[in-house]
């Protein structure tokens, strides 16, 4: 069963594109990440082409992250006025984020950048957090309380000057982190198609140390605004939101995450991070090793109607 | 999608007396043989399953030389050429262990699709200089650089890497045998249209050569249209992009929002 998608111009096998949804949302809503992290790789690796499913993925964001954000505000488990300081620095850096994709378009580079940025980032944050999750579940082993957020350990961040106050998550912090976070999730997203969930999550947990409860409902508050923007400014600069594409992909994909939300619920939060973890880590392996062997063909062959 | 083949053959009687329309005229004045060709239709819509399509041309020839026909001595290159692009070939290399995109190379005006359908090998059909004086086939199609490519070694690996890539893409495609005649005078090219086929006017060309030797030619024009929902998305992503991107990000919520009503567990 074939559909043909009118914008990236070529006929895909609708099933695949579906299942592709249902994995990644039944993963999505099982971890609470926003998937386009998933999403984009595997449509590449599909043959959309990547300046396609970057834009597109990022329209699939918006749909995932709304489906999340709608229960974490039903549970009073968003900060709106924190969400708000990193929307500013997102939506900022999101308009860098277009402009830096549209550039690298142009000199033939953008593949490279975002496979290596995936590599670092997929890397560092999936290392990082399964050596967390590990230590955590060891602990649990020996009955010892592991809480997230240690009161009163202060870092670096703490120090900055224009503090504000966060009623809602309980911190007195300054915006300047908070906005920078928000920025260069802002230019992830915009350049790789991604929520940015897997980086904002453990960077607001472990460099600002905000609570966990609020956390994730916040940033897929954020990651909605961020999503949308960018699917709005890759849509007027570089016409590449596939809209039947991402249609498909919503669908499967907030269904899937149904039922990724219900297996979540079963598993313990050390052991779910391990998880997500071990997922972050082999897509970053993934990519990195095929940055690394020699590839198929030296050659590739793009026309000016798709400069990629 | 196939329809226009079955519809070809009640075209076939109306192609002899009707000359083609807007067809570019292209004779070698030493001969007398003349050639029509005829397809069904002058547009093709691609529509949601589109899976790309086969396309069968008849044509005629006229004024021929009963002996040299009965020896087989005609033969015919039939080609379908899509719209035509700049497209550029980059050349990875190693670079600290990793793959880098490292030179390019861009050709002027190369069509985004080529099918060729010929009565034999198009190589025995007349010499390569000739075939190559026309830009007839794949290996001999017009290849010219864009801007500055220093003093054009590299030209050789870059043309043949694109022709290479075109062709296992299936994008360009050839076919030795895909004409053929029918009757003494009438024959019937069969040429594809590949499932990511660019939208826009290709060109179809049909060539008659008597012994090696150039002797007619005939171009029609064949256009390929999105049509309904798939043309009005594209019309609406390029004309209205900002709206274009906000009922996008519409979808998104409502298909969001909705699913969190269906799904809501209370």
């Amino acid at each position: 069963m074939t559909i043909y998608l009118p914008i990236a111009e070529l006929s895909v096998n609708i099933l695949i594109i579906l299942g592709m949804g249902a994995a990644v949302g039944f993963l999505s809503g099982m971890f609470g990440v926003g998937g386009g992290f998933l999403i984009t790789p595997l449509l590449i690796f599909y043959n959309i082409p990547p300046v396609v499913a970057v834009a597109t993925g990022a329209n699939q964001v918006v749909a995932s992250s709304i489906s999340g954000a709608i229960t974490h505000f039903r549970r009073g488990t968003i900060d709106i006025k924190l969400g708000t300081v990193l929307l500013c620095g997102g939506l900022a850096g999101a308009t860098v984020g277009v402009w830096l994709f549209s550039l690298l378009r142009r000199i033939g580079q953008l593949d490279l950048v975002i496979s290596l940025l995936y590599v670092v980032l997929l890397s560092t944050v999936g290392g990082l957090m399964l050596w967390e999750s590990i230590t955590a579940m060891r602990k649990a082993a020996k009955n010892q309380a592991t809480p997230l957020r240690r009161p009163g350990q202060h870092n670096w961040v703490h120090g900055l000057p224009l503090k504000m106050r966060f009623k809602k998550s309980k911190i007195y912090l300054s915006v300047i982190p908070v906005a920078g976070l928000g920025f260069c999730i802002g230019v992830l997203t915009s350049v790789m198609g991604v929520g940015g969930g897997f980086i904002m999550v453990p960077a607001m947990i472990y460099l600002l140390r905000i609570p966990t409860n609020v956390v994730v409902g916040t940033s897929l508050f954020q990651i909605i605004f961020v999503s949308a923007y960018t699917v709005i400014v890759q849509a007027s600069t570089n016409y590449t939101v596939d809209i039947v594409l991402a249609f498909v992909l919503m669908i499967a994909g907030v269904i899937g995450a149904q039922y990724g939300v219900r297996v979540g619920q079963k598993l313990r939060g050390e052991q779910l991070r391990a998880l997500l973890a071990l997922l972050v880590l082999a897509v970053g392996i993934r990519l990195a090793i095929e940055l690394v062997i020699p590839p198929k063909d030296v050659y590739s062959v793009v026309s000016a109607g798709f400069g990629f | 999608m196939f329809r226009f083949a079955r519809a070809t053959l009640a075209f076939l009687a109306l192609a002899f007396a009707v000359p083609a329309q807007a067809a570019i005229q292209d004779e070698n004045a030493d001969f007398t043989e003349k050639l029509e060709i005829g397809i069904s239709t002058d547009e093709i819509a691609i529509t949601s399953d589109f899976r790309g399509a086969d396309l069968t041309i008849f044509g005629a020839v006229d004024g021929f030389d009963q002996s040299l026909l009965a020896q087989g001595r005609y033969n015919i290159v039939v080609s379908l050429e899509g719209p035509k692009d700049n497209a550029t070939v980059r050349k990875k290399e190693r670079v600290f262990g990793i793959w880098v995109n490292t030179s390019s190379m861009t050709f002027e005006l190369v069509p985004e699709s080529y099918s060729l359908s010929s009565t034999r090998d198009i190589e025995t059909i007349a010499p390569p200089g000739e075939m190559g004086n026309m830009g007839i086939g794949v290996d001999h199609m017009r290849l010219v650089p864009l801007g500055f490519v220093g003093d054009g070694s590299n030209l050789g690996e870059f043309r043949n890497a694109f022709r290479r890539i075109r062709e296992t893409s299936g994008v360009y495609e050839r076919d030795p045998g895909g004409v053929q005649f029918i009757s003494s005078s009438l024959f019937k090219a069969s040429v594809r249209l590949p499932a990511n086929v660019p939208n826009g006017v290709h060109v179809v060309r049909a060539y008659l050569f008597r012994d090696g030797v150039f002797v007619a030619a005939k171009a029609l024009p064949l256009r390929v249209v999105k049509t309904g929902l798939e043309q009005f998305i594209t019309q609406a992503a390029h004309q209205q992009p900002f709206f274009y991107g906000l009922m996008a990000v519409l979808l998104a919520v409502i298909t969001g929002w909705g699913a969190s009503l269906i799904f809501r567990k209370d």
